[in-house]
This record gives structure tokens, sequence and C-alpha cells, in this order.
């Protein structure tokens, strides 16, 4: 049983849970849409005063800061309580493109190349970092949603819009991959 | 205590993104690139099972537990926003390898540096309040 628990999770019961969670959200009043919490907390931060956007009853929206409190500890316990620290297995083909752009193969989930402390402490590595959320921040409002709202929540409702943002997704996402990349790396 | 099933809502959630792999930025750039099923698989049997769901709620108009009636809004008919946007969130999406969820999932996992990925996202979306209007929409 501890060993079904620590090792990674198939891909079907991950998504079916997040099915669930989806589910539970829109039974208890709610809906699955995660990026929102970005604009709440800028509203939160008093923004609301100099910018319009920011300027609605964010306190309706606690329940969402909660559930992003929740995330975080979810983390938390799936590190300390629930992880056997093995590297993420990603498939060979991945591991030889990212070993040309002198990416190391995983020894845990995320790459030292990028969130290691010698890689923010240099400019180029803060400025990916800076960057990379930069851009998910400014493009998950602009598109009014992020991979939970669109993807998940708005694919679900079978909404067109939807589907148009996360082939936006894939376009900006492949861009980043094959042709950007390449230039950072 | 109203607020303590979304807690525990968005621990599981945490929990299933941190052991599904799904907050790794290896994962996703093995999606973008197309080598493994993973992510698409996680991905793709959420909306499945969530266009069943949906489909299943407005036929049988099914309330939630207040008692009212669970409402889907239609998103505002557009293009450029959706594209526009949507790319830019995928060139950050691929680059962090990291959405807002995941973001979060990080930080607590112990990848703290992941706080300064989450910091500029709550900047760029300030700039996007500030720009808003002079954007296409």
């Amino acid at each position: 049983m501890r060993e079904f628990i620590t090792q990674a999770w198939s891909w079907w019961f991950s998504g079916a849970m997040i099915a669930a969670i989806m589910f539970f959200l829109l039974y208890f009043g709610q809906s699955f849409g995660f990026s929102a919490n970005l604009r709440t907390i800028c509203a939160a931060a008093g923004l609301g005063k100099k910018t319009k956007f920011f300027d609605f009853n964010w306190k309706a929206q606690t329940w969402n800061l909660v559930f992003m409190l929740g995330a975080i500890i979810g983390g938390f316990i799936a590190k300390h309580f629930l992880s056997s620290d093995v590297p993420v297995e990603i498939s060979q083909a991945t591991i030889h493109d990212l070993g040309k752009l002198g990416i190391a193969a995983p020894a845990s989930l995320q790459p030292d190349e990028l969130f290691g402390l010698d890689a923010i402490l240099s400019v180029k590595g803060f400025l990916v970092l800076a960057m990379g959320g930069l851009m998910v921040g400014f493009g998950s409002r602009y598109a009014g949603g992020c991979t939970s709202g669109h993807a998940i929540s708005g694919l679900s409702d079978l909404q067109l819009p939807s589907l148009v943002a996360v082939i936006g997704f894939f376009i900006g996402g492949l861009i980043m991959t094959f042709l950007i990349l390449p230039l950072i790396f | 205590m109203k607020f303590i099933k979304f807690l525990l809502l968005g621990v599981v959630f945490g929990i299933v993104m941190a052991k599904s792999e799904a907050i790794s930025w290896f994962r996703i750039q093995e999606m973008f690139r197309f080598q493994a099923f993973h992510m698409y698989g996680i991905i793709g049997t959420a909306v499945v099972l969530g266009v069943i769901g949906v489909a299943l709620i407005k036929k049988f108009k099914i309330r939630d537990f207040h008692g009212n009636p669970i409402l889907f809004h239609p998103k505002d008919k557009s293009v450029v926003r959706y594209l526009a946007g949507g790319t830019i969130f995928g060139l950050g999406w691929a680059l962090s390898g990291a959405c807002p969820g995941p973001m979060v999932v990080n930080i607590g996992y112990g990848f703290l540096t992941m706080a300064i990925v989450f910091f500029f996202a709550i900047v760029g979306t300030y700039l996007y309040g500030n720009f808003k209007e002079k954007l296409p929409h």
C-alpha cells in the first residue's frame, strides 16, 4: 500500500480526481478556476483604488484563496508523507532533447538549471523565472482563464472560447519549446 | 468553518498535482514535445469525465448544496483575446513549467524559488489590469 501511494500516480486516477474536484466545487456553488486568485490578490492588496479591473468585491472569492492555501499544504503533504523521492520518469526522448539544451536528466521533480539557488542568483536565471511568471499571469487574465478554467472547466462545458484558448496555450508552448528555449539555454 | 471544505479540496488538489507529477517542469516539456501520453492522459481523463458530468448536471437540472441550480455561464464570444491571451500564457507555461495551480503546489513541495514565478504572475495580472482597455479583446 505504501509503495502504491508513494510512487507517481497514474494519469487516469489523477485525471479522475481533478474532475471530481471540479464537480465538488460546482456542488459547493463555485467553479474551478485557479488563476482568478491572482486577480483576487491584486484586489486584496488595494490595487482597486487605482485600477478599475481590481475594484470588485474580492471577499466573495475568499473560498478560492482558501483552496489555494490548501493546495500549498497538499504540496507539503505530498513531499513529506507521500513521496518516495524518485526522479520524475520522463521519456528517454525528452531526456535526450533536454540534454542538448544543457539540462541534465531529472534528479527530482524540477531541474536545478532553472530552480536551483545558483540559477536564480544569476541574471539570466532570474529573468527566466520572472518572465515565465509574468507571461502566465498576463496571459491567463487576457484569455480569461488558465488550465483549470479553460482546459478543464471550459472544455467540460464544450465552450468554444475555451477551445480557442487551449489552442493558444499550445501555440505559445510550442513556440517557446522549439524556437525560444534553444536560444535561452 | 464554511471554508473548511474548500481547504480540504485544495489539499487533495495539491496532493494530486504533486503525485501525478503535473507540477514538474520536465513533464510540461515532455508534453509540449509530444513525447509521452502522461499529461494528455491526465487532462484528457478530466475533460472526458467533465463533459459527461456537466451534461448530466444540465440534463437532470442538478442543484448545488444550497439548493440553487448549477449554472454554466457562456464565455464572451471572441477569438482575439483567447488566442492572444492563450498564446502568451502558453509561452510562460512552457518556460516556467507551471501554470498558476502548480506554482503554489511547488512552493508547498519545497521548491521555494517557484515563489519568484508566482510573484511575477501576480505582477503580470496587475499589468493586464492596467493595459486592459488598450488591448484588443
